[in-house]
């Protein structure tokens, strides 16, 4: 398809390359009715592209959500009658924001302590994005899986893993949840079912797909009552990658309760999505695989958190996987190293004034269900929260040399007998980290 | 689809849910046995560490056994080997393309989908890369998954998920997680397969951290390394060789286990240390045969264990003869006798006569015509005249 002579003007991702797709986009489009987040958009708008469309022609309309045949038609309420239909509950509104907040507070307290030289490496940061960790994740239950790729903070701390554990980690201590030996991109929690952080895109899917795997094996051969979840986070670099196409067969084929959640942020580090992908719309490549697919706007929680439940809840129904498609933007470069020199400014404006936490914090007023004091109370509590994560990595020791050789091996057997006939790890310098194993 | 185990299903969701209890372990068979302690391991578990050989003598089945035991071919005691371990813990389970109705491409779980169904014996789509990793998730999340690589060279595929996953994740997740699964497959030099088919993978995976090698030779060494290795809470890659699968040898009736960092003592001998595995083994044999006609007597020793080395048998045996003879079946450049001439020459430079001889593969690709593919590879003659010039 054509592109745009530079990468930076990008209007809206979902752009039709013939009228055959509109149509066919027409057909397959359901349109939620109930008023949303900022959503301003009617159904006469998104119809009216069908004969406007162009190869070339780009779209500055949003979608809201737009959904494959195979998903069933949904209730749909009318949007008029939107102000008596609330998405959401006092309390649950309250859980979202304090969530989306914790996210960014945290990922801004990483870009200082980053810049005074606390952390290293590779820091991928996920602004911008928090709807769809705290959309998906907050559904879930402690047994349920996350896995995530490098930016995977957010995602942890919305699972639940303590932001003093995640920060520690981040510093390289070794209190921090993998012990200072995962760091930024391996964010793992045995207790809260994070199955990481990985540094290669794409080496998470099957990673999850096994833990969805587990799931159905306990079901179906160990007879447990078992209908865990697993979610599987990723962008859309990641979407032309083998690993991903492999596991979505696999995951059909087998029904495994799996969501697989694109998190389309437009940008590989400085590859623009269109620039690498024949066909840019993500969510159609579920159906090609026999599972529904989905596309939501991932700057509103709350869209989110309805494509969310319909997915979790055909997962865990024994229904199968689904490919959900969530339309998000990182306010930051790629990671802490990238100058960002790529990106259209218009184009960070112009999802900047769709910040999911600016959006949802607007939601609550407009319908009462909370008022600037109690949600500053909540930011004053995160706040605390993260400068303690802060003061507790700060304090924390690094890790010891001892520490070198310990959890290589599962069996430390596996280092082998020495010389002198003794298993390696009995040798005292093993435990002091200065073997030569 | 599967039939009950015996094991009740809030045991086995214990089970499950905190791997760390390992089942009871069995009578290993040993030589000689003193206990070790090992308390390094500070992960959330306590280790439960089984006794130790200090073996110099050959696990010899006949003096195991208090029965004759049973003439099984190397495929089949493969095939025993996963069958107990999948009668004994549920959470076992096998992955890979056409092992379920198909039963394996050399047989090795033949009848077993019929037995534990189609998703404990997973038939799964041409996706390496994909169904390791899968078995990397089933196995951090309480499963010990067996793969199946058709051929070993087909794993270069899955390299990523093997090296990143497999042998690291344990790693990086800070010991919290562990892969308990064993990577098995067919590979080496067979007849005429062609390059991609005779691939000896074992020189690549050796690097990676976090991950043992083991190969196998005989009926009794295959059945109990594959039992060992699914029992072990390390990813272990097993290697089996496309030519030894109908081997015939009479073993055990009462189940048994070998272990995964010892080498086997072959024939014990005073003139050379021949250090082998796989099917160089029965090369060297032949050759042996042909040294004691002339009067040499050579110590053979299948090293068994790729990574780690047993240092202590292999140290031994050079502290006795003072030469040494790797014959291998990797290619020169990197491969496991490079490493293993770089540890002895580390570890027992002192005790050696002679610099090592290490006789490997050319380091060319492997030819289809038979009379090329025959001087790739070490002939029991080379062996024979390595050992005159050594012994001289």
């Amino acid at each position: 398809m054509a592109c745009s002579a530079t990468a930076k003007i990008i209007h809206n991702p979902l752009v039709f390359s013939s009228s055959r797709s509109a149509e066919k986009y027409e057909s397959c489009c359901k349109i939620s009715g109930r008023s949303s987040l900022g959503s301003k958009f009617l159904g006469k708008k998104l119809l009216s592209a069908k004969s406007a469309i162009s190869p070339a022609s780009r779209r500055s309309g949003a979608v809201v959500a737009v959904s494959s045949d195979i998903v069933k038609e949904k209730k749909v309420k009318s949007g008029s009658s939107a102000a008596s239909n609330l998405l959401i509950t006092k309390e649950e509104g309250l859980v979202l924001y304090e969530d989306m907040y914790l996210g960014r507070a945290f990922e801004d307290m990483c870009a200082q302590m980053y810049y005074r030289g606390k952390m290293f490496g590779f820091v991928h940061l996920y602004n911008g994005q928090e709807a769809v960790s705290t959309g998906f994740i907050k559904l879930l239950k402690q047994e349920d899986c996350v896995v995530s790729t490098y930016r995977d903070h957010v995602h942890s701390l919305s699972k639940g893993v303590p932001a003093r554990q995640v920060m520690s980690e981040l510093f390289g201590k070794t209190t921090g949840c993998c012990r200072g030996q995962g760091g930024s991109m391996h964010m793992f929690s045995k207790e809260h079912n994070v199955l990481g952080g990985f540094a290669f895109i794409g080496e998470g899917i099957p990673v999850a797909t096994g833990a969805a795997f587990t799931s159905k094996y306990k079901r179906e051969v160990l007879k447990e009552d078992c209908d865990e979840v697993t979610l599987a986070f990723f962008g859309d670099g990641t979407c032309n990658n083998g690993q991903f196409f492999e596991c979505l067969n696999m995951a059909a084929l087998w029904k495994l309760p799996i969501v697989f959640v694109v998190e389309n942020n437009l940008w590989a580090i400085g590859m623009s999505h269109l620039r690498s992908t024949s066909d840019p719309q993500i969510w159609k490549k579920g159906p090609a695989f026999g599972m529904p697919g989905v596309h939501v706007d991932g700057m509103d929680v709350l869209k989110v958190r309805e494509v969310a439940q319909e997915a979790i809840g055909r997962a865990r129904r024994g229904e199968g996987p689904t490919l959900v498609e969530c339309e998000t933007y990182r306010f930051r470069g790629h990671s802490l190293a990238d100058p960002d020199e790529l990106r259209d400014p218009a184009e960070k404006a112009r999802y900047a004034t769709r910040d999911p936490i600016t959006a949802l914090k607007k939601y609550l007023f407009e319908n009462n269900l909370a008022n600037e004091a109690e949600l500053k109370a909540v930011d004053k509590k995160i706040d605390e929260i993260i400068e303690d994560s802060v003061e507790f990595a700060d304090a924390s020791p690094v890790p010891a040399r001892n520490q070198l050789l310990e959890n290589v091996f599962a069996d430390p057997r596996g280092f082998g007998i020495g010389p002198d006939g003794k298993y390696r790890c009995e040798d005292p310098k093993f435990t002091e980290g200065t073997a030569q194993v | 689809m599967a039939a009950s185990f015996g094991v009740s299903s809030a045991a086995a969701a214990n089970a499950v849910k905190s791997p760390a209890l390992s089942p009871p372990s069995l009578p290993v068979i040993r030589s000689e046995a003193r206990p070790i302690s090992c308390r390094v391991n500070k992960s959330r578990k306590a280790g439960k560490i089984t006794t130790k050989a200090v073996a110099a003598q050959a696990e010899n089945p006949a003096s195991a056994a208090s029965k004759p035991g049973h003439e099984v071919l190397l495929f089949e005691a493969l095939r025993e080997g996963l069958e107990e371990e999948m009668e004994r813990d549920p959470r076992v389970c096998i992955f890979g393309e056409d092992v379920g109705h198909y039963g394996g491409s050399y047989k090795v779980s033949k009848g077993l989908a019929d037995k534990y169904g189609d998703l404990r014996v997973l038939d799964t789509p041409i996706a390496e890369n994909s169904f390791i990793g899968m078995a990397v998730g089933a196995a951090m999340t309480g499963l010990r998954p067996v793969v199946e690589g058709m051929n070993m060279g087909f794993l270069l595929l899955a390299f990523n998920q093997i090296s990143d996953n497999c042998g690291m994740l344990h790693y990086t997740s800070g010991g919290q997680f562990t892969i308990p699964t064993v990577i098995r497959g067919p590979g080496g030099v067979g007849r005429q397969l062609g390059a991609e088919h005779s691939q000896r993978l074992e020189s690549y995976f050796q690097s990676i951290p976090g991950i043992q090698m083991v190969a196998c030779s005989t009926p009794y060494n295959a059945k109990g390394l594959m039992k060992a290795a699914i029992r072990s809470e390390n990813p272990v890659v097993l290697f089996e060789h496309v030519l030894l699968y109908n081997l015939k040898e009479r073993i055990p009736d009462e189940e048994y286990v070998v272990s995964l960092e010892e080498a086997e003592m072959v024939r014990p001998g005073e003139h050379v240390t021949i250090l082998t595995y796989s099917r160089m083994r029965y090369h060297v044999m032949q050759a042996a045969k042909t040294l004691v006609n002339k009067g040499y007597d050579p110590e053979v020793i299948d090293i068994r264990s790729l990574k780690p080395f047993d240092l202590y048998t292999i140290g031994n045996s050079i502290k006795k003869t003072h030469k040494v003879l790797i014959v291998e079946e990797c290619m020169r450049t990197g491969g496991i006798g490079a490493s293993l001439t770089a540890a002895i020459n580390e570890n027992f430079n002192d005790y050696l006569d002679a610099p090592i001889v290490c006789l490997s593969s050319q380091d060319v690709p492997t030819p289809y015509a038979g009379t090329l593919e025959e001087v790739t590879v070490v002939q029991p003659g080379q062996i024979v005249t390595a050992v005159e010039q050594l012994c001289r």
